[in-house]
């Protein structure tokens, strides 16, 4: 067996969970294409667990952690967002942008 | 007999200075009592000044020197500072003290009202402790440090009263056209720096040095020269005159007590100082009789034609200045400085006498004045003393120190001698003009002129005294002075021919002025009616000012134009540009940051990416 057709499937996952996350204007999809991106690292800890210089049970052990964690991560966010969604009315991301200082206050 | 009083020379200049430090810390709270202290204070000076030289009049010909101050040292090179008093600088103390005593008592007077009368005396007091420690310098480095402070104080003086534009004009033009000679004085000490032998400075060196012949003729041509140049600038003559005349901007007791008798005698005293070097160097002595003699002329004919009171007696003070130069570089030493000691009293009893006219009227314009001799008789009569005096009358001082000249140049310089000749003819002539115009006639204009106060004229009697008799120290007849002042023998310069002639000259320009201004038998445009370019070319002074102006004032300031632009556009220029471009970075980066995560995320993919491509990127290279 080789290492390639598990790395190329993650990479191919990655790119779509990257694009889905900066592109799409719906928080919710943003928030899926983030957990696409998290399993295909996920994919690769454990194709390196089986295939890689040193197999060892550490990989599987750490993506057990990091699907737990992306749990967790996927609570927190939707939470965020309901509140989000209870004070604008909208999930549209681009309408997200309280970060950035009001105009006003902006120096010249 | 030994230098009791010399030993304590070193105490005159620092009353002024007492004076002017106590002025400047304490001034705001004084009015009257600030022009007490600094009177008193030179009176003090006057009096140290007066034991000084009456101790040298006692027959002790030993110069006293003291120099065990040593100032500066730099390996095996030390400049020391000390005095030095013998008879030349006993003699300018006492001149300069009793000068500026006397116009600190008529400013009193003249300068009474004057918001500023303290900072006034203050100045008056720097300038006096300048000029007092310029005279007892002891080396050529420390006269120059004093040279510098009297050209300051000059500036400082001559704008005074700074609203006036004319004023400010004067303070920059004198000070920057002194400055010219300034550097040829700095060059002269340069190059006696390094020609010394063991580098030193001060004049006892420098007179063992030239009379040993330590310094190639040539080299002491150019340092005698170059000690010239900065006595052309401080004494105005030629052709760095032009600053002296518009000096007269500044109060009037400045215009006698710096612009007349003192300030512009340094330029006389140093060349006198340094005799030496021009001993040494026949052509440097043709340079100075030339340049001196030229300028006595020059400067009496431009005299004539002008109509500013005090202006004619600025060019009188040049040309006279230019008869001292004259007699020094015809090897005339002891008439040049008894020159120098008559002129500084008639001067400042002329300037004074006009300060008074200028007080009483309100005008300095001599076609406004007329017929003041009735009002004020006692100014009158002073300047009549005063006038005759620098027409060289019998017996006036200035009859004795003129002829002395003339003598000299009779018998050594015979070009010279009628250059000499007709400038007193010349003098006479514009001095009678000025007296008949000014004192004479019928009143020009409704002012009421009065006599001046007392703190005014008696000055003017002071000085009307010494400018009368103040000559007979010099005669023919009694040639004590000349031996005294330059420890030999004069030769017997009595001469029947030039007394009769400069007199014919005397009397033949003030009869002429007479006959135009007093009598009115020839008419006033008899000269300048026929020939108007004449009038036109002397009265516009022969378009000095306006040739220096146009070949470099007006380049100077082109170039400085340019160089502003310069620094304008190219050096402001770029720091601009590195603000601007500093700028518009940050305005980018605020662009960029939009609050939107995505936008955040793709940023931060594209530095990913070109790091990466980077990194890898550099395998391949």
């Amino acid at each position: 067996m080789v290492i390639t057709p598990y790395l190329t499937l993650g990479a191919i996952l990655f790119c779509i969970g990257l694009y889905g996350a900066l592109s799409k204007k719906n928080a919710v999809i943003v928030l899926l294409s983030i957990e696409l991106m998290l399993n295909a690292s996920n994919l690769n800890l454990i194709a390196f667990a089986r295939f890689g210089a040193n197999p060892s049970l550490t990989g599987q052990i750490f993506s057990l952690f990091t699907i737990t964690i992306a749990a967790a991560e996927v609570a927190v966010g939707i939470a965020i967002l309901i509140m989000l969604f209870r004070n604008k009315g909208t999930a549209d991301v681009n309408e997200m942008d309280s970060l950035k200082e009001s105009q006003q206050q902006r120096p010249m | 007999m030994a230098s009791v009083y010399s030993q304590y020379a070193w105490l005159i200049p620092l009353f002024p200075l007492l004076a002017f430090l106590v002025l400047t810390a304490f001034g705001r709270q004084m009015q009257t009592l600030g022009a007490y202290i600094a009177t008193g204070c030179v009176l003090v000076s006057f009096v140290l000044s007066l034991f000084v030289c009456g101790e040298r009049l006692g027959g002790n010909a030993q110069g006293y020197t003291w120099n065990n101050f040593e100032w500066l040292k730099a390996g095996n090179l030390s400049v020391s500072a000390g005095f030095e008093v013998n008879n030349l600088n006993a003699l300018m103390l006492v001149i300069v003290t009793l000068v500026s005593l006397l116009v600190m008592i008529y400013s009193r007077g003249y300068m009474h009202g004057d918001e500023r009368i303290t900072v006034f005396y203050a100045y008056v007091s720097l300038f006096t402790f300048s000029m007092l420690g310029l005279v007892i310098a002891e080396n050529l480095l420390l006269l120059y440090i004093f040279w510098e402070l009297v050209g300051v104080c000059s500036f400082l003086l001559i704008g005074f009263w700074y609203h006036k534009p004319e004023a400010k004009a004067a303070a920059k033009k004198a000070f920057i056209v002194t400055r010219v000679g300034d550097v040829g004085l700095f060059l002269a000490i340069l190059l006696l720096f390094w020609y010394m032998p063991g580098h030193s400075l001060d004049f006892t060196s420098i007179h063992n040095a030239m009379s040993d012949g330590k310094i190639a003729g040539h080299i002491a041509t150019w340092i005698a020269i170059l000690i010239f140049i900065g006595a052309i600038g401080k004494s105005g003559q030629f052709p760095l005159h032009t600053w002296l005349p518009d000096a007269m901007e500044g109060p009037t007791p400045i215009s006698a007590l710096i612009h007349a008798a003192t300030m512009v005698a340094a330029g006389v005293y140093l060349v006198a100082r340094t005799y030496d070097v021009f001993s040494a160097s026949p052509a440097a002595l043709a340079v100075v009789a030339a340049i001196g003699g030229f300028t006595a002329i020059f400067a009496a004919t431009i005299g004539i034609a002008q109509n500013d009171i005090k202006r004619i007696l600025a060019y009188s003070t040049v040309s006279q200045l230019g008869y001292m130069m004259m007699a020094l570089g015809i090897g005339a030493y002891a008439a040049a400085i008894f020159h120098l000691f008559t002129h500084a009293f008639f001067k400042a009893l002329l300037f004074l006498a006009a300060g008074s006219v200028i007080h009483a009227v309100q005008t300095q314009d001599i076609n406004e004045m007329g017929g003041l001799a009735g009002k004020m008789k006692t100014t009158a009569w002073t300047f009549a003393v005063g006038a005759l005096a620098l027409s060289g009358i019998v017996p006036f001082s200035g009859f004795w120190s003129k002829d002395a000249i003339l003598a000299e140049a009779f018998r050594h310089n015979m070009p010279l001698f009628w250059v000499g000749l007709i400038a007193a003819f010349f003098t006479a002539f514009y001095m009678s003009r000025l007296f008949f115009l000014v004192f004479a006639g019928e009143k020009r204009s409704n002012r009421e002129a009065h006599e001046s106060p007392a703190s005014m004229t008696v000055p003017l009697i002071v000085l009307a005294v010494l400018a009368a008799f103040s000559g007979f120290v010099f005669t023919p007849f009694n040639d004590g002075f000349g031996v005294w002042l330059t420890g030999q023998e004069a030769a017997d310069h009595a001469n029947a021919i030039v007394m009769v002639l400069s007199t014919v000259a005397g009397v033949a320009g003030i009869a002429l002025g007479w006959l135009m201004y007093g009598k009115k038998s020839i008419a006033r445009d008899a000269v300048s009616g026929k020939v108007p370019w004449l009038h036109t070319l002397i009265y516009r002074k022969y378009y000095i000012d306006e040739l220096y102006d146009a070949v470099i004032v007006k380049p100077l300031k082109g170039v400085g134009v340019a160089l502003r632009a310069f620094d304008v556009y190219v050096v402001d220029g770029i720091v601009r540009l590195c603000a601007a471009a500093g700028f518009g970075l940050g305005k980018l980066g605020a662009r960029l940051q939009n609050g939107q995560v995505q936008a955040y995320g793709l940023i931060m993919l594209l530095g990913m990416i070109i790091l990466t491509v980077a990194l890898m990127g550099r395998r391949f290279i």
